[in-house]
């Protein structure tokens, strides 16, 4: 049984084998992969996606080079040793912190556009310069 | 070696060309899309790369051979299914398969009867009783238990509903995740497409337009829009392939790996459903070149 399952957007624009590669990056980084997890098996993903096998193939072989992940010849593919940013436990506490501070933001009335905005800018390196 | 390798290929019947200076490399373990509208000259395509049809002009090598010259080393490697999937419809499923048995060589019966019980079909059953989706699918396991190399589907999902369209595609791509088999497949319903292939070949008016991996061309094309009087700036060192006016914008469909940096353009990513229209469009009602530049000015 595979950890995780794929999703497509089809008419995104995003090619699909990138869909992967940001779903797989994205589960590692909020913890739902874990190092020595194995991703759906190529045919899996075929079969329950209808989507073409060299999508799958390219996308998984993109994690490899980044190092997020390893192929075992003949076995699957596994999340790598040291793909994790963070224990899982850090990505639960840091993400119950912006939990509380997302109910603050709302209670003083900002809808989720101004949650978003307000986040996104604040990662902005140039809104620190602004300020300073 | 190339799955299908075409050199300037053309096909004439009495004065018409079905298909005219076709150069295109479709590479082993690919699929491989072709679209266009009726009669541009698809099936035309797939029954020279069957060798059903003999070409008029140029070269054509399928898995490395000339369809026609060796018919003994070339036809258990390619399996051909014709449009609207033809069965002998009072056989029924096990006359079908034993047929198929008889006249190939490489018949694998234990995939052909493995498959048809995954399906639910019974051996007694016959082919007019059978769904469409199920014929389809019993005739793709005909084509499937020859163990060929290179697969070719003449728009074989055009008479499905959606789940058997979905069901049948499934299929035909865990074969390809298994065995590496090459598929060509010619199609006119587009949704779908951009999932399942990874090559593309456009064709219209029995010429090809547009011929490449679908990654690259995803990555080539994108929409423009901006204001309406600097488009020939834009249009500048790329392929407009589509040109919409209105009063006071642009929009262009465009081939180009240069970026437009220029703040007043906006750039969208396309879908290939949409880049194949553009092609199409283009192709069957040719936009004036530079018609309203003058009014602009």
């Amino acid at each position: 049984m595979s950890v995780i399952e794929f999703h497509l957007e089809v008419r995104s624009g995003v090619p699909t084998y990138l869909q992967i590669v940001q779903q797989v990056r994205q589960a590692i980084r909020l913890g739902i992969l874990r190092p020595g997890d194995q991703l759906p098996t190529v045919k899996d993903v075929v079969r329950s996606l209808t989507i073409n096998p060299n999508t799958v193939l390219r996308a998984y072989r993109e994690l490899d080079l980044e190092g997020l992940v390893e192929g075992r010849r003949g076995v699957g593919t596994f999340v790598a040793d040291g793909a994790a940013p963070l224990p899982p436990d850090d990505v639960k506490e840091l993400r119950s912190a912006l939990e509380r501070w997302v109910n603050r933001a709302r209670a003083a009335g900002l809808d989720d556009d101004g949650i978003a905005a307000l986040f996104s800018d604040t990662l902005r390196p140039a809104s620190i310069a602004r300020v300073a | 070696m190339s799955a299908l390798s075409a050199q300037g290929l053309g096909k004439r019947f009495g004065s018409t060309w079905a298909l005219r200076e076709c150069t295109l490399d479709v590479p082993v373990g690919s699929v491989t899309a072709l679209v266009g509208p009726n009669g541009a000259g698809k099936t035309t395509l797939l029954q020279l790369a069957m060798g059903l049809l003999r070409p008029t002009t140029g070269e054509l090598r399928v898995l490395g051979l000339v369809p026609r010259d060796d018919v003994v080393a070339f036809l258990p490697r390619v399996a051909f299914v014709a449009q609207d999937h033809p069965l002998h419809r009072r056989f029924t499923v096990r006359d079908t398969l034993k047929l198929g048995q008889k006249l190939n060589p490489s018949w694998d019966d234990d995939l052909a009867r493995a498959r048809i019980e995954h399906l639910g079909l019974p051996l007694d059953r016959k082919i007019a009783k059978l769904s469409g989706g199920q014929q389809s699918q019993v005739a793709l396991t005909l084509a499937l238990a020859k163990r060929p190399e290179l697969l070719l589907l003449d728009e074989p999902v055009a008479s499905l509903d959606p789940l058997a369209r979905r069901e049948f595609l499934s299929t035909v791509l865990e074969v390809v995740s298994e065995t590496g088999i090459s598929v060509i497949l010619s199609s006119h319903i587009l949704a779908d497409l951009e999932r399942v292939c990874d090559h593309l070949v456009i064709l219209s008016h029995a010429r090809t337009l547009l011929v490449g991996a679908i990654d690259d061309i995803l990555a080539e094309h994108r929409l423009v829009t901006g204001p309406r009087a600097d488009a020939a700036s834009v249009a500048r060192g790329s392929d407009v392939i589509r040109e919409r006016r209105t009063e006071r914008q642009t929009s262009l469909l465009v081939r180009s790996n240069a970026h437009v940096y220029d703040a007043r353009w906006e750039q969208h990513e396309v879908d290939l459903e949409e880049i194949v229209l553009a092609y199409l469009g283009a192709d069957a009602a040719p936009v004036p070149e530079r018609e309203l530049d003058g009014a602009a000015a």
